[in-house]
């Protein structure tokens, strides 16, 4: 669950790593007591969506007066917010953070993360932030500091260190980064973090090393023993048919072509997808029913893929293990009473109560293409929805 | 011959009052597997099915029925702590089907188990001895005692890699899932190095899915170790996209790393055929094993 960077940066106070002084704003009225309780000159707006590259698509603008932070409040709030990285509909704006500007004199980068490979966390700190760092890492990898933390041991304070000096900071600012590296990896492990981004970390004029951005991300499966950070979650943020697949307990990501995928399995689910692509078609989605989907899920999950308008065709691929294959059949032919299909379905079913499932659907008034294989199944879907 | 589990492994079942953990554990009994003990707190006294004693430990499972392997129908939030018990109670081998454990949890689990207890898993349908036992969820009847190895880090496509290994005759020695969680226990290459030594093992088919840097070492493993058996591959997720999480946990590319394109390459680099179509796995092996 990714948090908004004012929910992420309220955090960090609590984890004493220091952020700008900053104000949320909802609603316009808030407007002129936010600006008058910051007592600047100059004020940053920044728009709280779930996306990056929020500055070059005008989410984020600096205001000179009371005036000018009402203008820039009235076009954002409310209003969309499209990035390079936000999809072509864009992410709602329902909130601003009115910051106070900081004198940047050195941008940094910091983030942490589970190292799959160690069982410990990665720390990673670059010379170069406030810049993509994924161009960093591919164009200057040597700038690019990296220290393994163990899953274990809590003595780290020397790590820290190391990549404060490798980061070529002055004594004293090398002190407030094992501060920040502290803080972070103490968040991390305390919230069950999956990833604490921050980009930039600056280092102002005045020599402090203070959070400009924040991203969070937070474990979904740990959700259950942070109450307060559950609440936190945005459902405006994501995309509605995921956010209906996950509330239904399935696995939903949405493509951009054009044949919806049911499956049972993520791997699966994937390999699916790469058939379609393989024959020269294009997957709409990629959705996970789970290993023991019951009626409900799979009328939801057909629900899912009508709602989607680019959809021409669907393939339902399906291996029965947990998931016995009548009780699919008997979902479709219910989700089939419930939405009207107008578009074709190919269907390829196997394993447990194959035999079952398929007289369901044979004996259905539904139209189904069958098939006896997934190349099968992938060549007849792909030419049904040319 | 097979690796790891085979007709005489004494299987404990650790929540087998639960739902899955009832429902599997009769099916791995009608399997054929040898499920000597379950394990539910609060539960010790109780018979399964009339005929499995039912302990409130894993350690007196141990003790009493002479135990070596253990499977968990765990819920997410209690999991952690069972497999640290088995680890403790002297378990050989552990197979974890649950899926949804904080990833900080697994951290902790892979760290206190070390080399002390081979663990399978998180998030994975088990591991089978084709005709022979089968600790996990896998249906039994698609496999068919032969002559490949199979692991993966994911369930139905590994059925369906299965069900294609057994429709062209070459039938299965082990199969195994490895998870699709980000912290895992045996890798691909902890079972490379098993399947080795396999008599009965001719050919490994490996399945691979995007995220992580697991099939990035076993490609690098393969070549450096001159692998003696072929090895025949899927990855699963060529076309997902950057930055989403595909159902399993693990399942995302992160920071331009992890893609199905990368670890295709790697793999072809080190001489392991990679199937372009998921359908095409069992024809591959027979090609190549004929």
């Amino acid at each position: 669950m990714l948090l908004h960077e004012y929910q992420s940066k309220e955090l960090f106070r609590q984890y004493g790593i220091k952020v700008p002084l900053f104000k949320v704003v909802s609603d316009h009225a808030e407007v002129e007591s936010a600006w008058t309780s910051l007592n600047s000159s100059k004020v940053v707006i920044k728009a709280q969506a779930h996306t990056g590259g929020r500055g070059k698509a005008g989410g984020i603008q600096m205001s000179g007066s009371v005036q000018e932070a009402r203008e820039i409040s009235k076009k954002l709030l409310g209003s969309r917010l499209i990035t390079y990285q936000s999809g072509k509909d864009g992410k709602p704006i329902s909130k601003l953070i009115f910051e106070v500007p900081a004198q940047i004199q050195k941008e940094l980068y910091f983030a942490c993360m589970v190292n799959r490979q160690t069982y410990g966390y990665s720390l990673i700190a670059s010379t170069e932030g406030g810049v993509d760092i994924e161009e960093v890492s591919r164009k200057s990898p040597e700038k690019i500091k990296i220290e393994n933390i163990s899953g274990l041991c809590e003595f780290n304070d020397f790590r820290f260190r190391r990549l404060a000096k490798g980061l070529g900071l002055s004594t004293e600012l090398q002190k407030q980064f094992v501060q920040v590296a502290k803080g972070v990896l103490k968040m991390f492990t305390g919230l069950d973090c999956s990833l604490i981004e921050i980009n930039p970390l600056v280092v102002t004029e005045g020599g402090e090393l203070v959070a400009l951005d924040a991203k969070v991300s937070v474990d979904d499966r740990a959700l259950w023993r942070h109450s307060a950070i559950a609440e936190m979650r945005d459902k405006l943020q994501e995309d509605p048919l995921e956010l209906q697949a996950n509330e239904a307990g399935l696995n939903y990501v949405s493509l951009d072509g054009n044949i919806g995928c049911m499956v049972n399995g993520a791997g699966l689910a994937m390999a699916t997808m790469d058939i379609i692509k393989y024959y020269g078609g294009n997957p709409a989605n990629f959705l996970d029913v789970g290993g023991g989907a019951n009626k409900d899920q799979i009328v939801t999950a057909f629900k899912l893929l009508m709602a989607n308008k680019s959809v021409r065709a669907i393939l339902i691929n399906i291996f029965g293990g947990i998931l016995k294959c009548d009780v699919l059949a008997e979902g479709i032919v219910q989700a089939a009473k419930e939405v009207e299909i107008k578009i074709p379905i190919v269907v390829r079913l196997e394993g447990t109560n194959v035999q079952r499932g398929r007289e369901i659907l044979g004996s259905s008034t539904l139209k189904f293409v069958t098939a006896s294989s997934m190349a099968e199944a992938a060549k007849k879907v792909v030419e049904v929805a040319r | 011959m097979s690796i790891l589990v085979d007709k005489n492994t004494r299987v404990v079942v650790q929540g087998i009052t639960g739902s899955a953990g009832s429902f599997h554990a009769k099916q791995m009994l009608e399997y054929g597997t040898k499920v000597v003990a379950g394990v539910t707190p609060g539960k010790g006294g109780q018979r399964f099915e009339d005929r499995v004693p039912v302990y409130d430990s894993v350690e007196e499972a141990v003790k009493n029925e002479g135990a070596d392997a253990s499977v968990l129908f765990v819920p997410p939030a209690l999991c952690a702590d069972s497999i640290c018990e088995a680890c403790d109670a002297g378990i050989k081998l552990a197979v974890c089907i649950t899926e949804g454990i904080p990833i900080l949890d697994e951290l902790k689990f892979r760290n206190y188990i070390g080399n002390k207890m081979r663990l399978i898993g998180p998030n994975c349908p088990g591991i089978i001895t084709a005709g022979e036992t089968k600790l996990g969820i896998m249906p039994g009847y698609i496999h068919k005692k032969g002559r490949v190895g199979v692991i993966s880090r994911s369930g139905t496509l590994t059925y369906e890699a299965v069900w294609q290994l057994s429709n062209v005759g070459l039938g299965q020695t082990t199969c195994i899932g490895i998870g699709g969680d980000p912290i895992i226990g045996l890798k691909y290459i902890d079972l490379l190095e098993l399947f080795r030594s396999d008599i009965e093992t001719e050919a490994v088919v490996l399945i691979g899915e995007i995220g992580g840097q697991d099939e990035e070492m076993a490609a690098a493993f393969i070549k450096e170790s001159k692998y003696p058996k072929p090895v025949i591959t899927f990855i699963g997720g060529q076309t997902a996209p950057k930055g989403k999480r595909m159902g399993h946990a693990g399942a995302i590319i992160e920071g331009g790393k992890g893609t199905a394109q990368g670890k295709i390459q790697a793999l072809e680099d080190a001489g392991v055929t990679v199937c372009k179509s998921p359908a095409d796995i069992g024809e591959t092996a027979a090609k190549i094993l004929r």
